[in-house]
């Protein structure tokens, strides 16, 4: 009987309230929703004698499941700016996009190098309008015409200066590292060696970071983007066996046919701004 | 106290949202720090007893000796503490009053807190501590551990409360087997100043308690030296104007 109007509705299109009841009797018994797409992570930044080390860890979280092992969360705002994000993905994600857009429309607006100081004024001022909402903990660290900056910027819009900062689930194990062994004016070498060891002790004291390690070493008008610069956890057993697939189809012919050019390919021109 | 377990059957039985733990901690102790070294087991704790948010008692002695062969370190309640100490303090009078040569080791005393513990938390009335039992007997080190609600363990390096987020991850890397005395001592007062750093409730007023073969030594009260001289802290918004 009320599968047919059950029925009726769904056809006409538009959004069917059948089970609204269904879902606020469940979330009054207690059932939670799915949760949301994470990076339970580490995230570190220090100060060294050129300029500013970022470190983090690369696994993503969906309350339990790891859903992506090997994701970035490094984000590049400006040529000499860059971004670590901890907090819901799509919020750090869509906020470092964000003001990486708006710090370009500057740069051409200006005519100037981004300055770091830009990057945290208008990222602080996002955060504060949502009340915390955006749920995205930032570690901000450039290099400008003023010098280093690091700076951390929490989901409610207050933001730290410091010499060397975590954040993330593993910030703690990640600070334990830093107290310890932080000093001022590392050589380039230190600094990488201090941000691994410390992103390190994050993916294996903490459950929700893991994976590698990314680097990312920003200096006066130069910086290295160190894609997985530790693989501190390989696939250990590979089957040395391999595997056979049964045969299925059979081929009887391979015909390769190259396709007309429909484009003029001229090499030189005009070369696109970054 | 028989009226106060009925009252409390009655509410388990009659309303299913109405259970509540049944105390609250009042004067907290934080982290105590403990590791296996070469000749027994190294424990620090730091000598402040918080009140809530009051740092009330800065010289309560959070590790104590237990009998010839142990020392216990408890983090949490300290009327619990107390109370749990009276426990033990009967226990080795009453193992003495045997007079036959054998005393209670490490293992026996730590598997006597872990059945105090569990019962306790049965009964929804758990001693709100997480303690720590370290000892040396007949060449045997030992070092364990015992939550609020009996959760136990032994391990080479422990941690409680905030520890074990900020000094196990240290002790994890630097422990090995057979520390000397000294990087024992210095791999403890690392992970005492990290805590120091960041815990809102540790003191700068340590103590380090040592028991080998030979005995327990108990250290006096010192603090540890920190260092805030970055460079950075001098004039953090230099460049920021309007961030802190």
């Amino acid at each position: 009987m009320s599968n047919n109007s059950c029925m009726d509705l769904t056809a006409k299109g538009g959004f069917s309230f059948d089970l609204c009841k269904r879902n606020a009797m469940l979330s009054q018994k207690g059932l939670k929703l799915p949760p949301f797409r994470k990076t339970g992570t580490t995230i570190v930044g220090l100060v060294f004698q050129d300029g500013v080390i970022l470190g983090a860890d690369t696994r993503a979280t969906e309350g339990p499941i790891v859903c992506d092992k090997n994701c970035e969360k490094i984000h590049y705002m400006a040529p000499n700016i860059y971004c670590c994000g901890a907090g819901t993905a799509a919020d750090t994600e869509a906020v470092t996009d964000m003001v990486s857009s708006q710090l370009q429309l500057h740069r051409y607006h200006t005519g100037r190098e981004s300055r770091v100081v830009t990057a945290l004024t208008l990222l602080k001022k996002h955060l504060f309008n949502y009340q915390g909402h955006v749920s995205a903990a930032l570690v901000l660290g450039g290099v400008d015409c003023t010098g280093p900056h690091l700076h951390t910027i929490y989901p409610h819009g207050s933001t730290d200066t410091l010499p060397f900062a975590t954040m993330g689930s593993g910030s703690l194990a990640a600070m334990s590292v830093f107290e310890s062994k932080y000093k001022e004016g590392l050589s380039r070498d230190e600094g990488i060696k201090l941000v691994s060891e410390a992103v390190c002790s994050g993916i294996f004291n903490d459950l929700g970071s893991g994976s590698n390690v990314d680097v990312c070493v920003i200096t006066k008008g130069h910086k290295e983007y160190l894609r997985n610069h530790m693989l501190p956890n390989p696939r250990t057993y590979v089957s040395e066996r391999g595997y056979s697939f049964p045969k299925k189809t059979e081929v009887l012919m391979t015909k390769i046919t190259p396709m007309k050019e429909k484009v003029e390919v001229t090499e030189g021109g005009d070369a696109m701004e970054e | 106290m028989e009226s106060n377990s009925e009252t409390k059957q009655h509410t388990l039985l009659s309303s299913e949202s109405g259970i509540q733990r049944t105390q609250y901690p009042y004067v907290t102790g934080s982290s105590v720090v403990a590791l296996k070294y070469k000749d027994g087991i190294l424990m620090a704790a730091d000598m402040g007893g918080s009140y809530g948010s009051t740092l009330r008692y800065k010289s309560l002695e959070r590790i104590k000796p237990v009998g010839k062969h142990s020392i216990i370190g408890a983090s949490g309640e300290i009327s619990d503490f107390q109370e749990i100490m009276r426990y033990l303090d009967d226990q080795v009078l009453n193992d003495n009053m045997w007079d036959d040569g054998n005393s209670l080791g490490p293992k026996e005393i730590h598997s006597y807190l872990t059945r105090v513990m569990y019962n306790r938390r049965n009964k929804f009335d758990p001693l709100w501590n997480t303690l720590i039992l370290g000892g040396v007997k007949k060449g045997q080190k030992f070092l364990g551990m015992v939550t609020m609600i009996g959760v136990n363990f032994e391990e080479n390096h422990i941690a409680t409360g905030f520890g074990n987020h900020m000094a196990q991850p240290l002790l994890r890397a630097e422990w090995h087997e057979n520390l000397t005395f000294e990087e024992g001592v210095t791999l403890l007062e690392k992970c005492m100043r990290v805590l120091l750093y960041r815990d809102r409730s540790a003191v700068n007023k340590f103590q380090i308690a040592k028991i080998t073969e030979e005995g327990v030594t108990v250290s006096q009260p010192y603090a540890l030296k920190t260092f805030w001289g970055f460079k950075a802290f001098e004039n953090p918004t230099a460049g920021a104007e309007g961030s802190w």
